[in-house]
């Protein structure tokens, strides 16, 4: 029923997903694996940054090059909701935690149909070179969309990685991550390293919504499939972990390819949900918890 | 006492109404903001009661929905079994949902909701007995002699389940049960060293409220006369039946019946003078000002201005 062949396309299609995935998931990994905060709507503010991308690229900028640009702005953005939400919700402690909760889903639901209301809901791509083609390797073809996608995670994942391991600020955002009242104690201020932290988050999923958009059409209630796509990889990379955001990514990518090729697109949204609750059941901690 | 006087006076003010001659459209949208208080209603006995955030209120109300379809094809069930059923289906489904609570909780468990809505509604979808991803056209059955019209009928049906929602609310938040919960959501830990039976607590909680919102699932097909996966197992519902109790106060069982005649009657206004898409957008924008400037939500801005 399934030759080998096939089963080695869908493995290598799944990696090239699989890495995208950790891409579109990095930015989750940082504000609420590292952060903990119930950040309901990064595949929103993604989905948002996509459309961002698709107006910078109109005036005929490289949709790459238009993530990037867009990162600043986002990173703006992402100071600007983080504040909000300390202000509001976290400095009061946990009685207040079911309501940060329900803001971030309300905040998810505003941008999504504020999305709606100004682009309608047919969906958008991109204009670039390397969308379409595809690279012939032998008998199988790879499409550049995907290796672009796959170049961007790996470096992407490779930049946080160094950037939270060798910098001062870096090593400071997984010392907060660890223990906030002890940095209080060395006397830090974790509230500016969070807020740093979610910025970096927030700006980095300008640059994976650019990537969203390349990959394939785009539309604005895209960012609910993706709830379970990026908590699946943070969750099953064990929360904040680097590294295992890749590897998540992969499993999840591979998973989806296979589903994908042996069952049908019909069945494929369920694999990501699924795996994200056989997780949550058997080990919240995930595969490289801290 | 007063409150069954009331429930009683109450229902039979519904069953006048659709016994009268009002205008059809009036059942037509009270009929949904009845299910937003059911829903509403639902959703707080165990988000505001213990504090458990359900984003995935379609999954028990859409579940509903095609029990009742189900057997409504295989059968010819009448609505009254429909109802049950569901009510059981989701039931067990809540319970299911309980045991999670085991290990999960806060975002944990709130996003393991939404990942039983998106599996659901991927197993109907994949389900041809139940028209698959198209969704399946229904013949309502003869209207029940007196009501003029099948919509009317429905919209008694939601009522009776709207007063057995909230009697169940009421009854939950003032017996010894709403004490346990109220401590579980305060601290859990807490809780189970006094000797509160926490699982025992959440389990019941879950279980009650996915039947709840499993019931009010089941007369959905009929009041369409069609079902489809997309719009059934939608997150919309999740939105609607979280911030309904949010902006109505979740201490009170009043609360989500505030909120969602409120909200509900918004929402079926927006939707008819202006579009489907800003009826959402209300939703989320009110839910945001609600939690961000008025936490206790309308009742507690009630309270706040007559203790003055």
């Amino acid at each position: 029923m399934i030759s080998g062949e096939l089963l080695f396309e869908a493995v290598l299609f799944g990696v090239l997903l699989g890495c995208f995935y950790a891409a579109v998931s990095i930015g989750l990994s940082v504000s609420f694996g590292l952060l903990d905060v119930p950040h309901v709507a990064h595949p929103a503010l993604m989905v948002f940054g996509s459309y961002c991308t698709y107006i910078v690229a109109s005036y005929g900028i490289d949709p790459i090059v238009a993530g990037v640009l867009l990162m600043p702005v986002f990173f703006l953005l992402g100071i600007v909701v983080y504040r909000f939400y300390y202000e509001t919700f976290e400095k009061r402690g946990t009685e207040a935690a079911v309501r940060g909760l329900a803001f971030f889903f309300g905040l998810a639901f505003i941008i999504e149909v504020g999305l709606i209301l100004v682009f309608g809901v047919d969906q958008r791509t991109v204009e670039a070179a390397y969308i379409g083609a595809s690279l012939e390797l032998g008998e199988y073809r790879l499409p550049y969309r995907m290796l672009v996608a796959f170049g961007v995670a790996l470096v992407l994942t490779a930049t946080l990685t160094l950037y939270l391991s060798k910098t001062f600020t870096g090593r400071a955002i997984k010392a907060v991550a660890q223990d906030e009242p002890a940095l209080r104690l060395m006397g830090a201020n974790p509230v500016r390293i969070k807020q740093w932290a979610f910025g970096i988050a927030t700006g980095v999923s300008a640059l994976a919504g650019a990537m969203l958009i390349i990959v394939g059409p785009v539309e604005p209630a895209m960012d609910r499939l993706y709830i379970g796509r990026t908590f699946c990889v943070v969750v099953l990379a064990g929360l904040g972990s680097m590294t295992g955001t890749l590897a998540a990514g992969l499993i999840l990518g591979i998973a989806e390819s296979i589903v994908l090729m042996m069952f049908g697109a019909s069945w494929a949204p369920a694999v990501a949900f699924g795996l994200l609750l056989i997780v949550l059941g058997i080990r919240p901690q995930g595969l490289f918890g801290r | 006492m007063k409150y069954w006087i009331g429930a009683v006076v109450l229902f039979l003010v519904a069953l006048g109404l659709a016994l009268s001659g009002v205008n059809e459209y009036f059942f037509y949208a009270a009929y949904i903001v009845l299910t937003f208080v059911v829903l509403a209603t639902a959703w707080n006995i165990l988000g505001g009661y213990a504090g458990y955030v359900n984003f995935g209120t379609g999954a028990f109300f859409g579940l509903g929905s095609y029990s009742a379809v189900v057997l409504f094809k295989a059968l010819e069930a009448p609505l009254a079994v429909q109802i049950v059923a569901a009510a059981l289906v989701g039931g067990a489904l809540g319970f299911g949902v309980g045991m999670l609570t085991l290990r999960l909780r806060g975002i944990f468990f709130a996003i393991a909701t939404v990942a039983i809505l998106f599996i659901c509604e991927t197993l109907m979808v994949n389900w041809r007995y139940v028209g698959g991803a198209t969704g399946l056209q229904l013949l309502r059955p003869e209207v029940i002699q007196p009501f003029a019209s099948y919509t009317r009928m429905l919209f008694v049906v939601m009522a009776l389940l709207a007063i057995i929602a909230v009697s169940v609310a009421r009854y939950v938040q003032i017996s010894w049960i709403g004490r346990g919960l109220r401590a579980i959501r305060d601290s859990e830990e807490a809780a189970e060293c006094s000797g509160v039976p926490t699982l025992r607590l959440k389990l019941f909680a879950c279980t009650v409220s996915g039947a709840l919102m499993g019931a009010a699932g089941a007369p959905m097909p009929m009041y369409l006369s069609f079902i489809e996966p997309a719009s059934s197992f939608s997150l919309n519902w999740g939105v609607s039946a979280l911030a309904m109790p949010m902006i109505g106060g979740t201490a009170h069982w009043f609360g989500p019946v505030v909120g969602a005649l409120l909200l509900g009657s918004i929402q079926q206004i927006v939707t008819v003078t202006i579009s489907n898409e800003i009826n959402v957008l209300v939703v989320g924008v009110l839910l945001v000002l609600f939690v961000v400037l008025a936490p206790d939500g309308v009742l507690g801005l009630f309270r706040k201005f007559f203790r003055k």
